[in-house]
């Protein structure tokens, strides 16, 4: 065999430089029984990296709840489905960009949100909604601004262009991220539940076609980029970044759903990380079938591009779709129509092999079963870590004045600076948008609305990984009611330092011990996900920081309750019991005190009750305002309810661990006071204490603090933007 | 002392703002145009003197501020022209 | 009978279905238009969305404004039927001439997507007919909508009220607080909030309906802009 290419002897700097272990190259030679080619070499480096493989983490994975009544599809397809009756369906995943966008923020959120776009339209389903979960360091280390401008202007760059709503998110920082940023892109699509697609071959014959954008010398070794530690020397990786085409990429959602209308396509797949290779073998292997690639066929965006590249490369808006003979002109035309590059470049085999030539030339021949199935697969040691120190007594002689401090603490204060550069209303179903416990966005036709909710808490999660990413799916499952929503799925992107170090190892598998015990107590399947590992920069891990979306269904008249008090005359109470546990909370971490304690526990039971509760008040039209406790407890709750401009009075006080203890289970909803007995008998069985009533531009609390809301509202609001202009350095370099 | 500096992208990145511009040309009749390719263009005043007072001169600075600011050395290289 | 309103279609465009779903709403029947489409096909107003065509990559606009559609589009505005171009539309027809000025980025420099208030003014046209001296709440979505124009056209701008929408408080600094401009006959308008996401009231509200209940009555009618070949 030539390998049509310029090396042929495999040396063990090559391999080492592919990002295998020599164990893992003796693991290759013995399941293909022969020396790789080099372009065979580059791959297995992709096909067995972390990114494509999961090889540290799928044996962990596989704990997870993934069925349910109403699951189509999950994991294992470019997106999870599940069923919303009336012949509807919802697709969705949430997907990390982190390294990329910590090397190139605008490119690398940018299309890490293209990414994430193209895996929901390859099943068929229409982008209806995005959401993102962002991490950065701390706001005064020299980088974060500038990652944090890049990044959020990358996403909207990418989101407003391609006319899909933005709908919701949630920032937050800390030192652990300072060399190690996170960008989590969530998407949403609609489908009608008998026109899913998905990435298969069909029968020998079928033909093979690339559609999209021509193929560039991009991201050459990407996915195995993101499978490396950070450290010195990082910058050299930089020409890895592949740089995006949201005009493209509306062009290739348009055909592709147009093309989908019809009958021709039997497999479709989006070309992500590790481009042509890890799209063909996935669908060769779902298909049970061969392949045979035809590369000099490709599209190609250079000149002098040689098959490595051209199955490595990773750029951006490209799809790989398999048709019957016969159908070929339906697609020429639609792509065509659109004015984008369609070719035909290879067929579907009964011969179980993955093969490729170049000019007539074979320059890789692997069955497919070698690629698929024989990656390697790692039970890798774990071991908890040393105890963290408890938490010590915090004295604060004042902790209601706390609280303009709290609501100016980068967790806490309004995000608005970065949701109003994202498009959140296009497409004119955004009922409730950015800033609230949960978007809520119709499907128009219908009495159906589906709600969405992102959520990770690194604070909490590394104190207990189990405790604090159980927690974590109580809260996303509270938001969702908060809006009347029931939870019909999850999509979880994991982000955690080096697995090869038995804590961060420890720390990934409670985390999907917690969050598989929360998903079956709750009733919420897992439909979808990633792994981001390596997560660390010169050996400094991050916080353990699940990901998670969760997506909700409401049913019925368009539901009305806002998550601020939109007039006085309210009667406020708190749903579920008085607050305690300041371990991992924002307000121990203002004292210094940020990895100390334990996270507060869930009960499964009271949660259920308070979900429930709110759904029925929701439902029942009893509540004007509903909105969950988490960052900040009760006061900060409280005074986020203040910030359309109306105050009240309240009888809140007691210690800090009453007044901003982030215990799971709680609530707070403002109803008329005719509806009170309406609310108390919705509630029963749920704990319920009467707070105060609303009215005024005051937010007075236990006779003791009486606080302007203008005034808070400006703290809240202004600190955010103040911090990001008071580095006003020019963005013109990333945007 | 005046200056004008170019930056463009590195031969290789994907330009899809050239790209939509040359399908642009093309659609309206210019069928010969086979590629298109956007970059910026500065003009920058110095100070002489200033300048004078930085080791390598005003060039060194300019580049500098290239590296740091106009120009995005992860995708595009630039040039300096001093007039 | 009822009004038959083209929405167009260019590459990139991203609210043009926003736009045909609020057609629908009002009783009109949305006809969609692809670009390339080398006539318009029967029509009593012709809408350009919102969006990115073409990327909005070297000008927003630039490129739409010579898809073969368009050479149409301005015939039809040129015998004075009702053309509306909303955001990127907007942008359309600056860069065609059919209304005045061009829209820079947002003073700013981010994209803004949120509420603003606006008065609407100047003379009547076929989508402000009952509205002029009306205060909306509309929103707007966009990194590119700072209106200038040179003194001399803002001062005939001005003078023969082709300023049609006002902001109340400017949000990307367009000169004059300028939010929508008309051409000299009234016909063709250009603006860059969306009166197409305010027309339900539990989507955000319904300011916007105003625009599009002007454009059914002057499609039978109300005013003498009736166009050649409409089929009301």
């Amino acid at each position: 065999m030539n390998p049509g290419n310029e090396q042929d002897t495999i040396t063990d700097e090559m391999v080492q430089k592919h990002g295998l272990s020599p164990e893992e190259y003796q693991r290759l030679l013995g399941v293909l029984g022969r020396e790789p080619t080099f372009v065979e070499l580059g791959v297995f480096s992709v096909m067995w990296s972390e990114h494509c493989s999961y090889k540290s983490s799928r044996i962990h994975l596989g704990r997870l709840p993934t069925t349910g009544p109403r699951v189509l599809i999950g994991p294992g397809e470019n997106a999870g489905v599940v069923d919303l009756g009336d012949g509807l369906a919802a697709c969705f995943k949430m997907e990390s960009h982190n390294h990329p966008s910590y090397i190139e923020p605008y490119q690398g959120a940018a299309t890490g949100v293209g990414g994430i776009l193209r895996d929901v339209f390859t099943m068929g389903a229409r982008p209806v909604a995005l959401m993102d979960s962002l991490r950065f360091g701390r706001l005064d280390h020299p980088k974060t601004r500038g990652l944090v401008r890049g990044v959020v202007a990358g996403i909207a760059g990418y989101g407003n262009c391609m006319g899909v709503p933005t709908v919701a998110g949630e920032t937050r920082f800390d030192r652990s991220y300072d060399g190690n940023c996170l960008v989590n892109a969530f998407c949403c699509g609609i489908v009608a539940s008998d026109r899913i697609f998905l990435g298969t071959t069909g029968a020998p014959g079928n033909k093979v076609f690339y559609v999209g954008a021509g193929t560039g010398r991009d991201g050459i070794h990407g996915a195995t980029m993101a499978s490396t530690e950070f450290g010195e020397g990082s910058e050299e990786k930089r020409p890895t970044v592949q740089v995006g085409d949201p005009f493209q990429e509306k062009l290739l959602l348009e055909a592709c759903l147009e093309l989908m209308q019809g009958t021709a396509i039997v497999g479709i797949q989006d070309m992500g990380a590790a481009g042509l290779t890890s799209s063909s073998v996935e669908m060769a292997g779902r298909g049970g079938r061969g392949l045979l690639l035809r590369l000099d066929l490709v599209p190609m965006r250079e000149t002098g591009m040689v098959p490595y590249e051209l199955l490595l490369s990773e750029s951006q808006e490209r799809m790989l779709i398999v048709i019957e003979p016969g159908r070929e002109q339906e697609v020429f035309d639609v792509f065509r129509k659109w004015d984008l590059s369609v070719a035909e470049i290879g067929e579907v085999t009964d011969d179980g092999v993955w093969r490729c030539t170049w000019h007539g030339e074979e320059v890789a021949a692997i069955p497919v079963a070698v690629l698929t199935d024989s990656a390697p697969k790692y039970d890798r040691p774990q071991q908890a870590p040393a105890a963290l120190p408890g938490l010590p007594e915090i004295v604060d002689p004042d902790p209601v004045g706390r609280l303009p401090a709290m609501l100016a603490d980068p967790d806490i204060s309004d995000k608005q600076w970065i949701w109003r550069q994202y498009d959140h209303q296009v497409g004119t179903d955004t009922v409730v948008g950015p800033g609230a416990d949960a978007a809520l966005v119709r499907i128009k036709g219908t009495r159906k609305y589906l709600a969405y909710v992102c959520d990770s808490n690194g604070r909490h999660v590394v104190l207990d990984p189990f405790v604090g990413t159980a927690g974590q799916v109580a809260e996303c499952a509270r938001n969702l009611a908060c809006v009347g929503a029931t939870p019909v799925g999850l999509s979880d992107c994991m982000n955690f330092g080096n697995p090869r170090k038995p804590e961060i190892m420890w720390q990934f598998a409670r985390s999907v011990d917690g969050m598989a015990e929360a998903c079956r107590a709750l009733g919420v399947p897992v439909i979808s996900g990633n792994v981001s590992l390596y997560n660390e920069t010169d050996g400094v891990g991050i916080l353990p920081t699940p990901g998670l979306a969760m997506v909700g269904l409401y049913e019925g008249p368009p539901p009305r309750v806002a998550g601020r008090f939109p007039r006085g005359g309210l009667t406020v109470a708190l749903l579920g019991g008085v607050g305690r546990s300041l371990g991992g909370s924002v307000y121990a971490r203002q004292f210094g005190f940020d990895r100390h304690g334990s996270p507060p526990l869930v009960d499964y039971a009271a949660e259920v009750a308070l979900h429930d509760a709110l759904r029925a008040l929701i439902g029942a039209g009893a509540v004007e305002v509903a909105h969950d406790l988490s960052d900040g407890g009760l006061l900060v709750a409280l005074a986020e309810c203040c910030m359309e401009g109306v105050g009240g009075i309240f009888n809140v006080g007691g210690d800090a661990g009453a007044l901003y203890g982030e215990d799971h289970g709680r609530a707070l909803i403002a109803f008329a006071p005719e509806h009170a007995v309406q609310v108390r008998a919705l509630t029963e069985g749920v704990s319920f204490r009467e707070l105060g009533h609303t009215g005024g531009d005051v937010l007075r609390l236990a006779d003791t603090h009486g606080y302007a809301v203008a005034e808070l509202q400006a703290v809240w609001r202004n600190s955010f933007p103040e911090w990001l202009n008071a580095g006003a350095v020019a963005t013109l370099a990333t945007a | 002392m005046r200056a004008r500096v170019y930056v463009t992208l590195k031969p290789g990145v994907h330009d899809p703002a050239g790209t939509a511009v040359q399908g642009g040309l093309v659609s309206m009749g210019y069928e010969e145009v086979r590629s298109v390719r956007i970059g910026k263009f500065f003009e920058v005043e110095v100070d002489d003197d200033l300048s004078a007072q930085h080791a390598g001169g005003p060039r060194a600075r300019l580049e500098e501020m290239c590296r740091k600011l106009l120009a995005n050395t992860v995708i595009e290289s630039f040039r300096v022209e001093l007039l | 009978m009822t009004a038959r309103v083209a929405v167009i279609t260019f590459p990139g465009s991203n609210c043009d279905a926003d736009l045909r779903h609020a057609v629908g709403l009002f009783g009109m029947q949305a006809v969609a238009v692809w670009h390339k489409d080398s006539t318009l096909p029967a029509v009593d107003a012709v809408l350009l969305p919102g969006g990115f065509s073409y990327g909005d990559y070297l000008r927003c606009g630039a490129i739409a404004r010579f898809s073969p559609v368009m050479v149409d589009v301005v015939r039809f505005a040129g015998r004075g039927g009702p053309v509306l171009g909303v955001c990127n539309g907007f942008q359309i027809l600056t860069e065609c001439g059919l209304v005045p000025g061009v829209l820079l980025r947002n003073s700013g420099l981010t994209f803004q997507c949120r509420d603003v208030n606006l008065r609407v003014e100047g003379k009547p046209t076929p989508f402000t007919g009952g509205l002029v001296g009306a205060t909306l709440r509309l929103p707007i979505a966009h990194a590119e909508g700072n209106w200038f124009a040179d003194a001399e056209t803002l001062a005939r701008v001005e003078g023969e009220g082709q300023v049609i929408f006002r902001y109340l408080g400017n949000p990307n600094g367009s000169v004059h607080d300028i939010a929508g401009v008309s051409n000299s006959a009234g016909n063709v308008v250009g603006l860059m909030p969306h009166p197409e996401r305010y027309v339900e009231a539990d989507v955000g509200g319904t300011d916007g309906a105003g625009v599009f209940r002007s454009l059914s009555a002057s499609c039978f009618g109300a005013l003498p802009l009736k166009a050649p070949g409409a089929t009301a």
